[in-house]
């Protein structure tokens, strides 16, 4: 069985009730555990990496406990490796199911993409070829994390800075085809997009025109920095460490008009700013998604 | 997955062996041998998980500088990838390449500073438990107490140093201008432990750490007494215990 059959994904374009609401959300940092508390800021709900909360205890449950009290929740894995070649480590699924059933978030969302080898775990999102023989293996390992925790998953779009001879189908069709094939909703991350479109000189605009939307349930936008390659031609790096770049907004305000409005997050998880430079940008996210949800509603009155 | 394997085994191989050639298969953005790309994945790699060691080391990073730092946590990262993708476990052996690493030598008292920085880090994220009040231990006749085994709480760690290492860790990880210790001084032994919401460091009497590494494999009272007093002859039991007792390193008796 490799579909999830479960009531969320008994069709694919309704979109679960969810409780993360379409609004503005931005990445959990430590630095911000008390700000949080003491002013109860007005953002739209929280993302945090579940592998920095298996610990048995101590203050990020603490602070976890007391934020999930207040605000919708999505929990995005960094570890799963469902690109790996390797069996998935069930130990650590197991620990996920644990936070999954302690925490209830609304959302759960993995990469497109591998990190544990023989070896041990390498901490990055390493790229793998898309090919008939890595989407079918793919597509089994999201199906067993799907039973193993009982919901749907999202997958992540990754951004990357090679590509392989090995690979025959177009990214967008390979998420699409393991949407169709197992069920999970994706996640769009338009930061990825211009990262990748830059680093392998495909227009980002178009990529998106090709994305099967209908599966998208959470967008991610995030900095980059900018180096260069072995042409000396721009290398983008997916650092998460600065600003949003006015291309990538632009790329969620055109992936928006497909998807109506959805769950947007800021990601930012080095060279973190205080909570006021991390607002600003969620504020901008918000207005985008404003934008969006008042054309809408136009819309909506226009054809009453 | 035998080609997906293959391709992966290349990969890995070659993103933590930094002289070694790319491996095949790999494009760039036109015919190019694509080291510079491919370099973004190795030093993604090997700098993150730096990173991760770093956090868990924040004292022995500010004792010896951060280039210094970061130096020999490469060597230690290249050595041993983490066992799983929980990074808050990533590091436990890094005392003990301290105290053989080479260029370390000169600071004997290292891999002690490295060891309080572990158990501190170890408090932080163990699990929950209500530490036992004094009074109820107070309750208890001494010569019932004698025979008792006492229940150690989950984030209770100590270690015992021939350096004054929890001075040196103390005026390191707390002081704006760091306070030079006598390495004369003589050894300390060091109490860690998370009652509540915050990790507390104390100094235990000599033989302290002795003493609850002894409480910790189920012996009794009387019989880690003894345990202690052989090695350490000036064991003061009635210090050790109030102070254990006032840091919540116990959470129930036997």
């Amino acid at each position: 069985m490799l579909g999830y059959t479960g009531a969320c994904a008994a069709n694919a374009r309704t979109r679960p009730d969810s409780p993360i609401p379409a609004s503005a959300g931005v990445g959990l940092k430590p630095a911000h555990y008390q700000h949080i508390l003491e002013h109860r800021p007005a953002i739209g709900w929280f993302e945090v990496h579940p592998e920095n909360y298996m610990g048995a205890g101590g203050p990020p449950h603490r602070y976890l406990e007391a934020i999930r009290e207040r605000y919708p929740l999505s929990l995005h894995g960094v570890g799963l490796s469902i690109g790996g070649a390797h069996p998935l480590d069930r130990e650590h699924l197991g620990r996920l199911a644990a936070l999954v059933r302690r925490y209830q978030p609304a959302l759960f969302s993995e990469h497109l993409a591998w990190s544990t080898h023989t070896r041990g775990f390498m901490n990055d999102l390493l790229p793998l070829p898309y090919n008939d023989e890595t989407l079918a293996h793919v597509a089994g390992h999201i199906g067993e994390v799907q039973d193993a925790l009982g919901r749907r998953m999202l997958v992540e779009n990754p951004a990357t800075y090679l590509r392989f001879e090995d690979s025959s189908i177009a990214e967008t069709r390979f998420l699409e085809e393991l949407a169709t094939r197992t069920g999970c909703g994706l996640l769009l991350d338009v930061n990825n997009v211009h990262v990748s479109g830059t680093n392998h000189g495909f227009d980002p605009a178009a990529y998106l025109d090709r994305f099967p939307m209908r599966f998208v349930e959470e967008i991610h936008v995030a900095g980059h920095v900018r180096r260069e390659d072995d042409l000396g031609k721009p290398l983008l790096i997916d650092s998460h460490d600065a600003p949003v770049a006015d291309p990538v907004w632009a790329l969620l305000e055109q992936a928006l008009q497909d998807t109506g409005p959805i769950p947007v997050l800021v990601e930012w998880d080095s060279s973190i700013p205080a909570w006021d430079g991390l607002m600003r940008e969620a504020s901008r996210a918000q207005q985008i998604l404003h934008a969006r949800t008042t054309q809408e509603h136009r819309h909506h009155a226009a054809t009453a | 997955m035998p080609r997906l394997l293959d391709t992966q085994n290349d990969f890995a191989a070659a993103v933590r062996d930094p002289e070694s050639a790319l491996p095949p298969g790999l494009l760039g953005r036109a015919r190019e041998v694509p080291s510079l790309r491919f370099g973004v994945y190795r030093n993604n790699v090997g700098s993150s998980l730096v990173d991760a060691v770093a956090a868990n080391y924040p004292t022995v990073q500010r004792l010896v500088g951060t280039q210094f730092f970061r130096a020999m946590v490469q060597v230690y990262v290249g050595n041993a990838l983490p066992e799983t993708p929980v990074l808050i476990h990533y590091g436990a052996t890094f005392p003990e390449f301290v105290a053989a690493f080479e260029p370390a030598q000169r600071l004997p008292y290292l891999a002690d500073v490295a060891r309080i920085d572990w158990a501190w880090h170890q408090a932080y994220h163990a699990a929950e438990a209500q530490p036992l009040a004094p009074e109820q231990f107070a309750t208890i006749p001494a010569d019932e107490l004698a025979k008792r085994r006492m229940l150690l709480h989950p984030s209770v760690d100590a270690l015992s140093s021939p350096w004054p290492a929890l001075s040196i860790w103390h005026t390191n990880r707390h002081d704006e201008t760091v306070k030079p210790i006598d390495l004369r001084s003589g050894g300390e032994d060091t109490l860690v432990c998370r009652p509540a919401h915050e990790v507390g460091v104390w100094h235990l009497p000599a033989g302290g750490a002795d003493f609850l590494h002894a409480l910790a494999g189920q012996t009794t009272l009387s019989e880690a007494t003894r345990h202690t007093a052989e090695r350490t002859p000036d064991f003061d039991l009635t210090r050790t215990l109030q102070a254990l007792l006032a840091s919540g390193a116990f959470t129930g008796i036997r």
